[in-house]
């Protein structure tokens, strides 16, 4: 599969309620386009255009069950975005700043 | 899977602390202490012990860190093998006695670009990455 182009992906990521969206997705797994808009508490016209715009950078992926669209979450589609020293980056200066606060309640 | 040299990568990060190197090597070493800023685990400064660091889970990943003490120089060096989801790592951590305190410098070496996968599931990546993505927007970078 020919991968997404990443402003595609940055767009997609960019607006709140389709991060919502997707992250719901990566944790549920595969839901439908009615339970979706159950879940982000807006129209479900409004659901289907934010999938659109997820499918279009491929972080999402559908399947036609019956008069259902049920979608699934492709995490991989970031794969080609997620720089590991920026990650463990922020991974580990969230963690000084736990041990700065440790040692502020230490005994000295 | 390349072993070269050139693919492997070393995140660096320093930090002033204004506290003791003694009380430093503490929060470092002493389990519960470790467990307050870093993960639950089973840690003991022993060269050669295995041990885990233990997250809470999220789908696609147990949330275990697989480690091995390799260095213990008491209140100066401290070194464990890293591995978790295909992710083969050695962090180094070094205390060097500064004015007011303690110079803590960490490096946390091995990281290649064929190691992608390791990252799915780990919660914190995602909300790290997002946080940076949106910043990143926000700052009309794009």
């Amino acid at each position: 599969m020919k991968p997404a182009r990443p402003d595609h992906v940055f767009r997609a990521l960019a607006d709140p309620t389709r991060r919502a969206i997707f992250e719901e997705l990566t944790r549920q797994g595969e839901q439908t386009v009615h339970a979706l808009t159950h879940y982000a508490g807006i129209s479900q016209p409004a659901v289907s255009k934010h999938l659109t715009v997820l499918k279009r950078a491929k972080l999402v992926h559908p399947r036609r069950l019956g008069r259902e669209t049920h979608y699934r979450a492709q995490p991989d589609a970031l794969a080609p975005m997620v720089d590991w020293l920026n990650l463990y980056g922020a991974f580990w200066r969230d963690r000084f700043d736990r041990l700065e606060a440790l040692l502020e309640r230490m005994e000295p | 899977m390349s072993n070269s040299q050139e693919s492997t990568r070393t995140l660096v990060i320093e930090k002033s602390l204004p506290h003791p190197p003694e009380k430093v090597w503490r929060a470092l070493t002493e389990s519960p202490l470790l467990a307050q800023w870093l993960f639950n685990n089973d840690f003991e400064p022993v060269v050669g012990r295995r041990f885990q660091f233990r997250a809470d889970p999220v789908p696609n990943w147990n949330g275990i860190i697989e480690c091995e003490v390799l260095v213990v120089e008491p209140v100066r060096q401290l070194s464990y093998r890293w591995s978790s989801m295909g992710l083969d790592s050695v962090v180094l951590l070094t205390l060097t006695p500064a004015e007011g305190g303690t110079h803590l410098l960490m490096k946390h070496s091995g990281f290649r670009p064929d190691q992608q996968a390791a990252y799915q599931g780990a919660n914190y990546g995602w909300q790290k990455f997002l946080g940076t993505l949106e910043q990143l927007l926000n700052g009309g970078a794009l």
